[in-house]
């Protein structure tokens, strides 16, 4: 990279990178969490010295949903404490049209870097092809545009990667059991996400000939859909082994479902990482023994990765001069032994 | 079932009685035609899933479900059949119910109990309901957009109390109403309050002057002015009661879910008045009853059911019950037609 000047190399070295390491650490996998402070705040004090003054636009979705709402606020929290960045944050949309009005405007303001994440990665890929024409790099956050041309850098959650961890935490649980019998709560069916938490979750199973998934039936992301959905299979599977519900917020209702059923000869593994869920798992007094992790937490490292891509900074911990071009957060499972540990970083 | 044994209206009502008895019969006698074919439609469905899965199926815990998940859309329903009778809609139930759950449950994070989440949840659905029936009957506003206006901001109001997060219930006394324990003679609680809702839905459009103004309005607003009735306090009073509906659905809908969210009652405005629809209300006005609706319900929720038990997927549930609400109604017109 003979165009790279030496200043870039310092910058990589000492500045501001080792906070964007944290960043990636941290953030998505959040292993080194204090306690009490809150989800965006838990960064290992490694260099916050202030640098190049950033100006971060961030468009976020509308925050109808618990998930969604700790996105929001992982962003803003996280800009908070930067002293060296302004945050120009549009009101949330799930509006295709009204979302790429926002983006325009804020390119219009000229802001340093964008950070997007699209109601529709497909149909908001033309406005991120424009911010990047006009100079502004683009940190795609979850949703995914359709071109690679339309961001500089992706970071997003592992679908595929929470059914494969969730059925492999099932698949040792019952790994001894014969004829093992497996249910699975999917989310919305018509988005592909879904589709690929399903797949990980077949593919694992796969490796334990002795579990069989016996239903699958879809819900909404919501409570009174998790309710609906969660009764209706345990009318139809009078005994089971294990259930995997694909989001802790529907799982709110499934767990009312099972509790009207008078059901608990099964273990449950949740999706998300809600604080809900979380406490569940801790008092350990329920079905509820684990959740997979799609961590709200990469808003705030999308936040890090844009500074450092604004201060011309690479992350630390890693031996390039730039930010990755994806960060892929991982899909950690949460149980009773590691809880503690995560308990910061859970939405309500 | 039995509407046809309804005596004569007598002669205390305002609208005059020589023009108006015959008609009552006929549309009572053909109300009955249709609440056979739609019984009808029922019985197969019950078959198919006595058949596909007699276990699961045929089972009193079965029973219970159905009925119990058919109590919440059924109580907005009741409310909705009343609407559309007299010739109006009202699109925005599911953000009312939406509403009321989320304020409902606001109250249940601080000391209020029972009663505050009861009543909270009565008095938000009766609060939309009075405000859409200022709009429409002394605003001069159309229905369809006068509810379209509350659909929009319900949810928008339930969205900024939510913040969307989902709001979990923690009064005992209000969860413990959809446990086992509290069946009555194995009925649930919830079921208890359709059954009720749906009796006095019954009675007040089949015995009371109310019931036969709505009808009046529905069929011809003008005639029925010139009659004597009061047109615009009648429609008033139709929103409120389709509110109230909503705010009673609501409450039952803590009690199932144990929770509130700005999400609940997502569409029901379209099942409300797709099974209003198929139980042989017409869309129009002038013509509609209960057990139709209720029915109609009932339709859907085995429906529901049936596929869940048989593992269907939701594109597959979703495509046959738009084949399933076309061929309950061309099974009602055909029946209709030739008798």
């Amino acid at each position: 990279m003979p165009q790279t000047p030496f200043t870039s190399r310092r910058g990589l070295l000492f500045g501001a990178a080792a906070v964007s390491a944290g960043a990636l650490v941290t953030g998505c996998t959040s292993n080194e969490s204090s306690d009490d402070e809150p989800a965006a705040n838990n960064q290992p004090a490694a260099d916050d010295k202030p640098g190049k003054p950033v100006t971060i636009g961030f468009a976020g979705p509308q925050a109808d949903h618990g998930w969604l709402n700790a996105i929001n606020d992982n962003a803003k929290k996280r800009a908070e404490k930067y002293s060296d960045v302004t945050l120009e944050i549009t009101e949330g949309s799930n509006d295709t049209a009204q979302q790429i009005g926002q983006i325009e405007t804020l390119i219009n303001k000229k802001v340093d870097v964008l950070v997007v994440l699209p109601a529709d990665g497909k149909a908001l890929t033309q406005v991120g092809l424009k911010a990047m024409r006009a100079g502004i790099p683009v940190i795609n956050l979850d949703r995914i545009f359709n071109s690679p041309q339309a961001y500089r850098c992706w970071v997003g959650g592992d679908n595929y990667g929470m059914g494969l961890n969730a059925g492999h935490y099932i698949g040792e649980k019952l790994k001894d059991k014969p004829d093992a019998r497996v249910v699975e709560l999917a989310g919305l069916d018509n988005l592909e996400l879904t589709q690929q938490r399903t797949q990980g979750f077949d593919d694992a199973l796969k490796n334990y000939p002795n579990i069989k998934k016996v239903a699958r039936q879809a819900a909404e992301f919501t409570v009174e859909s998790g309710q609906a959905k969660m009764a209706q299979l345990l009318q139809a599977q009078s005994k089971i082994d294990a259930l995997w519900n694909h989001d802790d917020d529907q799982g709110v209702g499934a767990l009312r479902a099972i509790e009207q059923a008078g059901r608990d000869e099964f273990l449950m593994v949740g999706g998300a990482g809600a604080l809900a869920a979380f406490e569940a798992i801790k008092a350990d007094n329920g079905v509820l023994k684990a959740t997979v992790l799609y961590p709200p937490t990469m808003a705030a490292s999308a936040i890090d990765l844009a500074r450092a891509l604004g201060q011309g900074k690479g992350v630390g911990g890693l031996a390039e001069f730039e930010i990755p071009s994806t960060v892929t957060c991982y899909s950690a499972v949460v149980d009773k032994e590691n809880v503690d540990q995560y308990m910061s970083t859970g939405f309500k | 079932m039995t509407q046809h044994a309804s005596p004569p209206r007598d002669s205390t009502d305002k609208v005059p009685s020589a023009a108006e008895t015959p008609a009552w019969r006929a549309v009572l006698f053909r109300a009955d035609v249709r609440t056979l074919s739609l019984l009808g439609v029922l019985a197969v469905l019950i078959l198919i899933g006595g058949i596909t899965k007699p276990d699961e199926f045929l089972d009193t815990r079965n029973l219970q479900l159905v009925l119990t998940q058919a109590s919440v859309i059924g109580v907005v329903t009741v409310g909705m059949t009343f609407v559309i009778i007299s010739g109006g809609i009202d699109l925005s139930v599911g953000a009312i119910v939406a509403l009321a759950s989320v304020w409902a449950t606001t109250v249940a994070t601080q000391e209020y109990g029972f009663g505050g989440i009861l009543f909270t949840a009565v008095a938000v659905g009766v609060g939309c309901g009075l405000v859409n029936g200022v709009l429409i009957a002394y605003g001069g506003m159309v229905p369809f957009i006068a509810t379209l206006a509350m659909l929009a901001s319900a949810r928008g109001l339930a969205l900024q109390i939510t913040d969307g997060r989902t709001q979990v219930v923690s009064v005992d006394a209000v969860l413990d109403l959809g446990e086992r324990d509290s069946y009555v003679l194995g009925v649930p609680p919830l079921v208890l309050v359709f059954a009720a809702v749906t009796v006095i839905g019954w009675l007040v459009l089949n015995r009371t002057t109310f019931g036969r103004r709505t009808v009046a309005v529905g069929g011809n607003a003008e005639a029925a002015r010139l009659a004597g009735i009061d047109v615009r306090r009648q429609r008033l009073y139709l929103y409120l009661l389709s509110g109230l509906c909503c705010g009673i659905a609501a409450f039952l809908l803590i009690v199932l879910a144990g929770s509130g969210q700005n999400t609940n009652g997502n569409l029901y405005e379209l099942d409300a008045i797709a099974a209003a629809i198929i139980g042989g209300t017409l869309l129009t006005g002038g013509r509609g009853t209960i057990v139709g609706s209720v029915l109609g319900v009932l339709i859907f929720t085995t429906i529901t059911n049936i596929f869940a038990l048989n593992n269907l997927q939701s594109d597959v549930q979703q495509i046959a019950k738009g084949a399933i609400i076309v061929a309950a109604v061309l099974v009602q017109r055909r029946t209709a037609s030739t008798t």
